[in-house]
């Protein structure tokens, strides 16, 4: 029983302990501006790797969900006859829960794992420490563009997954399926605020990027520096990504539409 | 070379990022550039407001010719008061003109659609509808045609 409680409380300290970790290494990496001249490159080349790279697997998976919705909303829609709506079903569907939550898991699994993967390899290799020895801040060298790079991008990123998700639907619901296209963009238009759906979805995304990153890049740095280290690091930033995007998605909807 | 190719493929991506947000804008939520002083304000008191909403639709002989800016309570007669913004090119509307409220189709939203007077003068900016027709309750309806009234 004393075995017991003494060691929920050394998991609880550890995990005080993180978290104080974590928020201080957030606060340094976005502390260390670093110079435009030489910041700036870092960051388009870390953009490159984190958004760039990560438009494949959110342009198919985003065409294939859009395409889903078309299906599924079709077959409910057209038991009551009213099957235009359909436009707007996949687009208040897409802007608001869907484009900015599976963007977010399908980023922290694509990139998140390998900005995990990378740091933790340069720290294993002692590359963090070198460059301290040289007077480089690991910090504002190799942690803030990747931070920045994945903040930024994963708007952009959620903005892309939710037009090509309605360009699927519209491939399903009105090439495919017949709906008349002049009901589906009007529904849609008539349905969907501008302020309330679209901002609120960018807002979403902007928070899931913000945290998607912070927990990779964090993990990476604060990973024990070995090869199971590095790996049980890699897994816990998919989980904690996961779980905080999941999670954070209900808080802000509750916010955002649900009048709580 | 290599950092040019990601200048360039990193610009693309971000032109590609701000064109989504500039469709989903105008195609999706359908917001309008123009500015809102085409178009003038005119009230009407309904009994029964039934579903409509602010930004549900105006319309005249099926043609939309406008949208609801706010629905309130009146405070005195207790009715709803709806205020609407009809497109400034539509400035004949007859002042005896009527505002019903409708549903489009079975399960669709509400509408207000005016049907046209006979009136040689025309409603401006402020005025207000004198006859109006609330939303049909179906419930109402039927327990109207239940107790035989």
């Amino acid at each position: 029983m004393i075995k017991w409680l003494v060691n929920l409380g050394s998991q609880g300290r550890k995990f005080l302990e993180s978290l104080g970790r974590s928020g201080q290494f957030l606060f340094a990496a976005l502390a260390g501006v670093p110079n435009p001249r030489v910041g700036f490159p870092l960051l388009i080349k870390q953009m490159y790797f984190l958004g760039v790279l990560s438009l494949a697997i959110i342009v198919v998976s985003g065409l294939f969900i859009g395409m889903v919705l078309g299906l599924q909303g079709y077959t409910i829609l057209s038991d009551y006859g009213s099957e235009a709506a359909i436009g707007q079903m996949i687009a208040l569907t897409l802007v608001r829960e869907l484009g900015p939550v599976v963007t977010a898991l399908l980023f922290a699994g694509r990139a998140g794992s390998a900005l995990t993967a990378e740091i933790g390899l340069m720290k294993a290799t002692e590359q963090l420490s070198s460059m301290e020895m040289m007077g480089v801040d690991p910090l504002r060298r190799v942690i803030a563009p990747r931070f920045w790079a994945g903040f930024l991008s994963m708007p952009v990123l959620a903005a892309i997954f939710s037009v090509v998700g309605i360009w699927g639907g519209l491939l399903v619901g009105v090439e495919w399926l017949g709906v008349f296209e002049g009901s589906f963009w009007g529904n849609m238009q008539s349905s969907v605020s501008f302020t309330s759906d679209v901002l609120n979805g960018v807002v979403k995304s902007v928070v899931f990027g913000f945290v998607c990153t912070w927990i990779a890049v964090y993990q990476g740095y604060d990973c024990v520096p070995t090869s199971e280290g590095i790996s049980s690091a890699t897994t816990r930033t998919v989980v904690f990504s996961a779980l905080a995007v999941l999670g954070l998605d209900f808080v802000l909807t509750a916010v955002m539409f649900g009048d709580l | 070379m290599a950092q040019r190719k990601a200048d360039l493929t990193v610009g693309l991506f971000m032109v590609a990022g701000l064109a989504a947000l500039l469709f989903l804008a105008l195609q999706v939520s359908g917001l309008t550039l123009r500015p809102s002083d085409d178009s003038y304000r005119l009230h009407a008191n309904f009994n029964d407001a039934g579903g409509l909403t602010p930004r549900a639709r105006v319309s005249m002989a099926g043609v939309t010719i406008g949208s609801i800016r706010e629905i309130s309570l009146n405070r005195e007669t207790f009715q709803a008061h709806v205020i609407m913004d009809v497109n400034a090119g539509i400035d004949n509307i007859p002042a005896d003109s009527a505002a019903v409220i409708r549903t489009s189709g079975l399960l669709g939203e509400q509408y207000i659609d005016v049907s046209v007077g006979g009136d040689m003068e025309s409603l401006a900016d402020g005025d207000t509808f004198y006859s109006t027709q609330s939303a049909m309750n179906l419930e109402r309806l039927i327990s109207n045609f239940a107790s035989g009234q």
